[in-house]
């Protein structure tokens, strides 16, 4: 997905001389092609997130569309302020890429597991949030941000996930997707979590328990009119995501149902405990312990219904 | 070390302070020792040295002039009111509500190239003006004025880095040394000296200079070279509330709200 999303960054630059990559200390090789042939809209400014997101601002100020890349958790919180301050206040088209999100870096421990990057970016005014489902819902996704007027914080995850996204079906940044038809349930999920909660459903479904999808690829500018509309005709509502139930994409829908409908359907958030990480192993493991594979996604939702 | 202390303000500088001080008694607030800092670097910038055109804020080829330590905005919106970005009455509104001046800049202000206010941001968006337009090739310097308490802050370094190593000769860092932040002086909260030696070992070329001395600061500006592959670091020599002698070297005067009549009546009388 990582790949997918900076050779899009690459195609947009080749089109468009606005278009700037910044790294911080990226791995060796990374956009090797896009900093032979445009050395001058290539930097590499090392391990200094305040700084590169202070100088991205000043690029966007004159114009330009930087798209900068580094690790989840060391662009959303160790910049924060500068994020707040300097991007978002000033609403400037830069675009945040960042990898790893959730779980993906399990073995490395809590420093590097971002579990509370899309709380904290959503919190942001101007501020919009991008969580592609797989490689190629992450090029469409990534290719309208060229004309995309604002911030944008767009969530990498680990890559090789299924493609389950389809060209055939309208994807455009701020419009949910529904994967499967409504059922007696809606599940709405984002990122990876698209794939699992369509192997739930379908476990459910085989129990008799029919669950629609739906694919929240954009958590802000949160898709209100699609949610509300299909939580008028569904009876329960789970909200799945690789995320801390703080702030994240259950709080996102519970906040419009409640804005929005006197008798909103019931709610159920599957998502992480409000913990840091406490294992390593893999992004797999850690989601077979917090429940949120499909078999688990399924059985909690049943027990849940019934 | 260059002395500070010999100047005598002349008529403009005196002009300039009374006008940041009627902001100050529109308002009932604001930092006066930042700002009576502050003076003379933003009356040389406006006056002589930067390219700008009042009547087209955003015109491509103006210099850009950050002021990153935003508490002492009232200098910058002196010099902004003084150059007609925006009615001089304006400053009287200075923080009431639907005012345009806020006690921080903000870039919706007209000349105002980025809202400041949290210490420690403008060098790097200065380094990314500096590139932005260098890649434009527009023949543009970008000045970045911050605060000596200010440069406490690492990311200031992260900047500096980046600007030595980028070889930033179309950016200048103004560092208003007046020697005292918001507590006590710098040398007793965090001492920045050697800070010549700092700057350069990032790789720029500084110079020294009174920061209240027009004609010193003149030639000073004058003196860069924007061909040398080098960013430059000005260090200006400044007191902390100049021209009022209650202020000058008091923290107490960093900064001030519900100020009474008669504090506003001695501040102009001193400058009459």
């Amino acid at each position: 997905m990582r790949k997918a999303c900076l050779n899009t960054v690459y195609e947009l630059a080749k089109d468009n001389d606005k278009v700037v990559f910044i790294g911080s200390d990226l791995g060796a090789g990374t956009l090797n092609e896009f900093k032979q042939e445009m050395p001058e809209r290539f930097f590499m400014e090392g391990i200094s997130e305040q700084h590169v997101i202070g100088m991205s601002a000043g690029i966007a100020m004159e114009g330009f569309i930087p798209y900068v890349n580094t690790i989840a958790t060391f662009l959303t919180r160790r910049c924060l302020e500068q994020v707040i301050v300097d991007l978002c206040l000033h609403n400037l088209s830069v675009r945040l890429i960042g990898n790893g999100g959730g779980l993906v870096y399990a073995p490395l421990g809590p420093t590097h597991v971002a579990i509370e990057d899309i709380a904290l970016m959503r919190a942001i005014p101007n501020m919009t949030i991008l969580v592609p489902t797989d490689a190629d819902e992450m090029q469409r996704l990534v290719k309208q941000t060229i004309d995309w007027q604002g911030p944008v914080y767009i969530r990498v995850a680990k890559g090789y996930d299924p493609i389950i996204s389809n060209d055939g079906v309208e994807c455009k940044i701020g419009k949910a997707i529904m994967m499967k038809p409504l059922g007696n349930v809606l599940i709405i999920a984002t990122g990876v979590m698209v794939h699992r909660s369509l192997s739930a459903a379908k476990i459910l479904e085989s129990n008799g328990l029919s669950c629609g999808v739906m694919n929240i690829h954009t958590i802000k500018p949160l898709d209100e009119k699609a949610i509300l509309q299909a939580a008028s005709q569904v009876d329960a509502i789970v909200t799945v995501e690789e995320h801390t139930k703080m702030g994240g994409l259950g709080s996102a829908v519970i906040e419009c149902l409640m804005d929005n409908m006197d008798n909103p359907p019931k709610v159920k958030r599957l998502s992480l405990p409000d913990q840091f990480t406490d294992d390593y192993g893999s992004q797999d493991s850690l989601l077979d312990s917090f429940a949120l594979q499909p078999d688990t996604i399924a059985s909690t939702i049943q027990e849940w219904w019934s | 070390m260059i002395s500070e202390n010999s100047v005598t303000l002349d008529q403009r500088s005196l002009d300039l302070r009374k006008s940041a001080i009627s902001a100050i008694e529109g308002g009932g607030r604001g930092h006066p020792g930042a700002t009576l800092s502050l003076i003379e670097i933003m009356r040389v910038l406006y006056d002589d040295v930067l390219k700008f055109d009042a009547e087209q804020p955003d015109w491509p080829q103006r210099d850009r002039c950050i002021l990153s330590k935003g508490h002492g905005c009232l200098a910058l919106y002196t010099l902004l009111a003084d150059k007609g970005f925006f009615e001089k009455s304006q400053l009287q509104q200075f923080c009431k509500t639907g005012a345009l001046l806020g006690g921080h800049p903000e870039s919706k202000v007209p000349g105002v190239e980025a809202s400041t206010g949290a210490l420690g941001h403008g060098l790097a968006i200065g380094v990314g003006m500096a590139l932005a337009t260098k890649i434009k090739q527009l023949n543009s310097h970008i000045f970045v004025v911050m605060g000596d308490g200010e440069i406490n802050e690492g990311a200031v370094w992260e900047s500096a880095l980046s600007a030595g190593h980028h070889q930033l000769d179309n950016l200048v860092a103004i560092i208003d040394y007046n020697k005292l932040q918001s507590y006590g002086t710098t040398k007793e909260i965090l001492d920045l000296e050697p800070l010549i030696p700092k700057w350069q070992s990032f790789g720029f070329e500084t110079c020294e200079v009174d920061g209240h001395n027009v004609d010193a600061l003149k030639q000073c500006f004058a003196s860069l070279d924007f061909n040398c592959k080098k960013p430059k670091a000005i260090i200006c020599h400044t007191i902390k509330g100049k021209g009022l002698s209650f202020a000058e070297n008091n923290p107490a005067w960093h900064h001030k709200s519900g100020m009474k009549t008669e504090q506003i009546q001695a501040m102009y009388e001193e400058l009459s």
